[in-house]
């Protein structure tokens, strides 16, 4: 039973579809379109810098919107009986596996021109464009990846000993101390691995502001689908400096918890 | 629960299900916008009616299937091998494994559609249905070996000598007893891949070359096109799918609770 072997299928396979394409994308990121040595593709690249900065912006609202919306829900899930969890558990998946695009689909119906929201307002006199700017596309985001940040902060709150709170309470804690020196040095973890579940992929998504954003609000992920199919070279620099800096983010992040939380 | 717990709760469901509640009323709508125009089940004739949406369903559920099965095997297969490593190799292996669930979808996307142009040329083949099953396979195995290594890691070892000892043979061994207990964890990534799978765009997106349409890349060319209540009742119907998928399971671990207490 001490075997090895068994994983050596599941080696082979990442070698080959893990590691070369990667490294594809460093060499194509590194050479021009002859295949010679070139940082030209990063001077294009470079470009794109403020489409860059818009998305790491718009990836940290509505990760920060979708934490504090998240925390005390994840908080009030963890104190009830173990099968009132299962069904808001249960309820809070259940969109997540509804296909992303019908949901940002979803939203592109509600807010559009003499859409229901839109017919709402215009009853109490309000007529704005509700569709096309950066407040849609974030709100689009915290839509997408909300449970992300709920489960893992459920998870984890619902894990703290309730003995540790009943004895911060004897020793003489009030509700706020109770929060702040017991739940929240306990949920850490579930942060770390929440903002680990929406910033990643927000940052680097595509799609959602061509739904619901405006010419200005476009991102990183969208400049990549755009340019991969006629430049590799420049569309491999973008994609290595997104994956680089994400994982620059990760490491980051995971000085402040343990190890655990990412893996 | 307190009143403001039921109140703050009560409103993020229905932040999170409004909008879906919403496109399906609309799927019942006689008309093409969003103005109420009366009933009507026609888009639900036209959705069958539509051999692409069809066929790219037919897709989706055969790359959902195949490639959630091979990533299980592989994925099981892997979690065994890398337990018995010790130190900076299994170190290595599980970082290999967790890059590529943390690089972004986009990356893996065109990483790997660069890779299978490439591949394209030398061996003359074309991206499609092959290439789109690899590279779901390949990001369905990770998150097979995340759910069953814990598993293994908790085994007691010598329950399996037991089995030896009590004359099963080695494969009897593995499966009563190694299978047996890993199998919470294998379900879990068996239905980890099947979601993923199913629900993929980008990945799909990238690999699936000029002409394989899977549900979501059918969804993505129509939600781009004219809107169409044909999607509103799509989504309906998945969603009630996902509803009776996610509450047989909730019985089924309710059942298995029971039979443990």
């Amino acid at each position: 039973m001490k075997l090895r072997r068994p994983s050596l299928p599941y080696i082979a396979w990442m070698v080959v579809f893990t590691l070369i394409p990667i490294l594809l994308i460093g060499f194509y990121a590194f050479t021009d379109s002859n295949g010679a040595f070139s940082l030209e593709a990063f001077g294009k690249a470079f470009g794109y810098m403020n489409v860059f900065a818009n998305s790491l912006w718009i990836a940290f609202i509505s990760t920060l919107i979708c934490l504090v919306l998240a925390y005390p829900l994840g908080y009030i899930i963890s104190r009830q009986k173990q099968s009132t969890q299962n069904i808001l558990t249960m309820l809070i998946m259940i969109p997540m596996w509804m296909n992303f695009l019908l949901r940002i689909y979803a939203w592109v119906t509600l807010l559009q021109n003499n859409g229901p929201i839109d017919t709402m307002l215009s009853f109490i006199g309000i007529h704005t464009n509700l569709l096309g700017n950066r407040g849609a596309v974030i709100l689009g985001m915290v839509y997408e990846y909300l449970p992300f940040m709920i489960l893992p902060l459920y998870t984890v709150m619902s894990k703290i000993d309730n003995r540790l709170v009943e004895a911060a309470q004897d020793l003489g804690a009030n509700k706020s101390e109770v929060m702040g020196k017991v739940i929240f040095p306990l949920s850490v973890p579930g942060i770390i691995s929440g903002v680990t579940m929406v910033f990643v992929p927000s940052a680097s998504t595509f799609l959602v502001s061509q739904y619901l954003g405006g010419t200005n609000d476009i991102m990183i992920g969208d400049v990549i689908d755009k340019i991969f199919w006629s430049d590799h070279n420049t569309g491999s620099a973008i994609a290595l400096v997104l994956m680089v800096s994400i994982f620059a983010f990760l490491i980051i992040l995971n000085f402040f918890g343990d190890e655990e939380a990412i893996s | 629960m307190k009143k403001s717990y039921k109140f703050y709760t009560g409103l993020i469901l229905f932040f999170m299900y409004m909008p879906i509640l919403v496109l399906i009323l609309f799927s019942f709508n006689d008309g093409k916008t969003t103005v109420w125009k009366g009933f009507t089940l026609d888009w639900y004739v036209d959705l069958f009616k539509d051999q692409m949406i069809m066929n790219a369903l037919w897709n989706t559920l055969l790359v959902a299937v195949v490639a959630s099965c091979v990533a299980t095997v592989l994925g099981t297969a892997a979690a065994i091998g890398i337990n018995n490593f010790k130190g900076k190799k299994r170190v290595l292996i599980q970082n290999v494994s967790n890059i590529s669930i943390l690089t972004p979808d986009i990356v893996t996307g065109v990483s790997l559609m660069l890779m299978f142009t490439i591949a394209g040329i030398t061996f003359h083949f074309q991206m499609g249905f092959w290439t789109v099953l690899l590279a779901h396979i390949s990001f369905c195995t990770p998150y097979v070996v995340l759910s069953v290594l814990p598993r293994l890691r908790r085994m007691d070892y010598s329950v399996y000598e037991a089995a030896l000892d009590l004359g099963c043979n080695q494969w009897q061994a593995f499966y009563k007893v190694v299978i047996h207990e890993l199998m919470p964890g294998i379900f879990t990534g068996f239905l980890m891949s099947f979601t993923y799978s199913l629900d993929d765009f980008v990945i799909t997106y990238f690999t699936r070359g000029s002409s394989f349409q899977t549900l979501s890349v059918q969804i993505y060319t129509m939600t781009h096109q004219r809107i169409s209540p044909k999607i509103n009742a799509l989504s309906a119907l998945m969603f009630v799918a996902i509803v009776i998928i996610m509450v047989i399971i909730n019985i089924k671990d309710r059942k298995n609770e029971k039979k443990f207490v």
